[in-house]
């Protein structure tokens, strides 16, 4: 009897393992047709906001060819944490994204040289790719701008136009007149710039960007092993002036979200918002008519020829880890992604990506039109260097010393500021192990 | 039962081997790689190259974060668990006593272990900077608003999980023993020195245990009640070790080398701190 027990109890464990292992292997396949022999795709995706639309661009794709193509998307700011874990699994992501080149460094042995592939030769620009002599490591995908993001219609109430910022010093002197005038007409120039981690990035990596970019230009390089800070004074003034004539007091910008800011600028509490093209579903509500992009000035010379920010910090990877086959099969994906009429629209419709590829569609994004006015004008982008920063290390040191600076701005404070730019930056490419 | 089992090793393979194979994958195993990672330069586990103990001099040479860590979570633990230990016993004394409604302040009490520490983190952050904002300050201000800001927090989500241990001990003890220490003229005081410490040091060594550990453990809710931040002056051991491990490139090596470190703190104080408190159990 009890013999028959047991037996029933481990033939029930093996049925219901069994079981298990079935439906796992269910969720895997997404349809009929899959051709394994073709190779696989397996794509970890970094934009959560976009995970919908890769799913049924990969479903769309396995219909047509019957190659597998997988999506699975880092859960935000888990990128990198899912990535490492991912690509020690034997079946690994045949297709992932990597930051830059501080971010290429730490995957460069899992990068196949893509100079031979189709997708790299479809690039508008080679500066679109990544590559180290005449290796190609990785191709972006996606162009994004930043500056500030004016409402016109406050701007206008407060008695100016936007033709009116030519530069830096006309940018403070209509700030500081709207916080002046702040109690008749109800609202601030700048939104909080909030200091939550949420928010943060904003200014450690966007706003950094400059004082960087005009050092570089100054310099005449790319990336560097020792920052000089020449341009900390102009940093300076341009975060002067976003604390003192924002919403709230510079004091608590710490516990500031990136939603806070949004929620300011749509309810038209403030004038002036510093954010890029992907903010624009947020704040599309304020009206087309209202919104318009500038640049951000912090008073260098020359900066009346300066455009938006504009780059990339997402490029597509391809693992030469994987097998031939599966290589292949994920550049023949990528390929059909950036040419094919299906893919091109996807990107440029449903994920609003302006994509740097020479099929590529126009994006129904405000700002990215906004963007290529500033360059027909014959103003000139400012490159996206935050991506030669040595570590999050680094951001998260300028970001906790802006926060002390702005709870007391004083020289002392803005001493603890010069240290996490200038020694942080040396110290951290010190200590980045190549 | 034991007997069949001793009778026939295929049953004992039958109950005990799901678990062991279990406790196997999902322990053993990934424990004994952290080690052997730890003395590796890798950033997947496919890549790692043996590098000696690099990793171990560098945590002391090229980071200053981790000593700083180490002491901010030493004083928290030992802080936390006083206070811990000393507020649950007070109340689990007061809800033994005989008036109504101590079930319902004890559910109450209890309460606040039911909800996660990264949501705890959050409310914490809301509601504490709500107070220091009237005074132009927040919780990243200074190390020290953080230090106080965790520890108001883990008093508030412990002290509930704690009472209920020493409610069970305090139940436990008989009614005769306290009576007769009365009529032998025997104060409150005494009794509960004599009489009722002693007979809950069971739960006593559990608590402190538990209390000192989750001390040292603390992650989420330092993680989201301040980062760490300002300057990673808040920063305990599990996050500064989480921080390492992601925050640089080729970093992971150190990370691994510290959660080693750390694993072996942690055990050799809760060894340390079990054995002192059971040679103090009464029979």
């Amino acid at each position: 009897m009890k013999k028959r027990l047991a037996l029933i109890l481990a033939s029930a464990m093996l049925v219901s393992s069994a079981l298990c292992g079935l439906t796992s292997c269910k969720a895997g396949g997404n349809n009929g047709n899959v051709d394994s022999s073709k190779g696989h795709v397996y794509y970890l995706n970094f934009k959560p906001e976009q995970d919908a639309q890769w799913q049924a661009l990969a479903e769309a794709y396995t219909e047509e060819t019957g190659v597998q193509v997988d999506v699975l998307t880092a859960a935000d700011g888990t990128y990198e944490t899912t990535l490492a874990s991912e690509m020690a699994k034997s079946d690994a992501p045949t297709l992932f994204q990597v930051n830059g080149p501080v971010g290429l460094a730490n995957w460069k042995d899992y990068c196949y040289d893509m100079s031979s592939s189709a997708v790299y030769k479809e690039l508008t620009s080679e500066s679109y790719a990544l590559k180290e002599g005449s290796a190609v490591y990785g191709v972006a995908y996606v162009v994004e701008t930043y500056g500030i993001i004016v409402n016109t219609k406050l701007l206008g109430d407060a008695g100016y136009k936007v033709e009116d910022i030519k530069d830096f010093a006309s940018l403070k002197a209509i700030a500081e007149d709207i916080t002046a005038k702040k109690a008749t007409l109800g609202f601030s120039a700048f939104t909080s710039a909030g200091m939550d981690g949420s928010s943060d990035w904003r200014f450690k990596t966007h706003l950094a960007n400059l004082p960087i970019y005009y050092e570089y230009k100054a310099d005449g390089i790319g990336t560097t092993d020792a920052i000089k800070g020449t341009y900390l004074d102009n940093y300076r003034a341009i975060w002067d002036l976003y604390i003192n004539n924002a919403t709230c007091e510079p004091g608590i910008l710490s516990t500031k979200t990136g939603d806070d800011a949004v929620a300011e600028f749509k309810s038209g509490q403030a004038v002036f918002y510093q954010n890029g093209t992907w903010a624009y579903g947020d704040i599309a509500e304020v009206g087309d008519e209202n919104l318009k992009m500038i640049p951000i000035y912090i008073g260098a010379e020359g900066e009346e020829n300066q455009g938006l920010c504009t780059g990339s910090e997402n490029y597509w990877c391809v693992n030469n880890k994987s097998s031939q086959e599966d290589i292949d099969a994920t550049l023949d994906f990528l390929e059909w992604v950036v040419t094919s009429d299906k893919g091109t629209t996807a990107l440029a419709e449903e994920m609003k990506f302006v994509s740097p590829f020479k099929k590529a569609k126009e994006a129904s994004n405000l700002f990215v039109k906004q963007d290529a006015e500033y360059t027909a004008a014959g103003k000139t982008p400012v490159d996206w260097c935050f991506s030669t920063m040595p570590s999050e290390e680094w951001k998260n040191g300028v970001g906790s010393a802006l926060t002390a600076y702005a709870s007391d701005p004083s020289d002392a404070t803005w001493e603890g500021v010069k240290t996490a730019f200038v020694d942080g930056w040396a110290s951290e490419v010190e200590k980045t192990k190549k | 039962m034991e007997k069949i089992m001793k009778k026939n090793p295929a049953y004992f393979a039958l109950f005990a081997l799901p678990t062991l194979i279990a406790f196997m994958i999902g322990f053993v195993v990934p424990f004994g790689m952290g080690i052997y990672l730890s003395f590796c330069d890798f950033n997947t586990m496919d890549d790692a190259e043996f590098v000696g103990v690099a990793n171990y001099m560098e945590i002391f040479s090229g980071d200053e974060t981790f000593v700083h860590s180490f002491w901010f979570t030493a004083l928290f633990a030992v802080i936390s668990t006083v206070a811990i230990n000393v507020i649950a016993f007070l109340v689990a004394v007061l809800l033994t006593k005989n008036f109504g409604g101590t079930n319902i302040f004890r559910t109450v009490f209890f309460m606040p272990n039911l909800l996660g520490g990264v949501l705890l983190g959050t409310i914490w952050k809301i509601l504490l900077n709500g107070v220091l904002l009237s005074f132009k300050q927040t919780l990243t201000t200074n190390g020290v608003y953080g230090f106080v800001g965790l520890l108001i927090l883990m008093i508030w989500q412990q002290v509930g999980y704690m009472m209920i241990i020493y409610v069970a001990g305090l139940q436990g003890i008989p009614d005769e023993l306290k009576e007769a220490a009365r009529i032998d003229g025997a104060s409150s005081f005494k009794v509960l020195t004599k009489i009722t410490i002693p007979l809950v040091m069971p739960s006593i060594s559990m608590c402190t245990f538990l209390s000192i550990t989750n001390g040292f453990k603390l992650f989420d809710q330092n993680l989201t009640l301040t980062g760490g931040e300002p300057m990673h002056k808040s920063e305990m051991l599990a996050l500064n070790i989480y921080n390492t491990f992601y925050n640089r490139v080729g970093w992971k090596g150190v990370g691994q080398a510290k959660a080693v470190l750390f694993f072996l703190l942690v055990g050799v104080i809760a060894i340390i701190q079990l054995k002192a408190t059971q040679s103090k159990e009464a029979d």
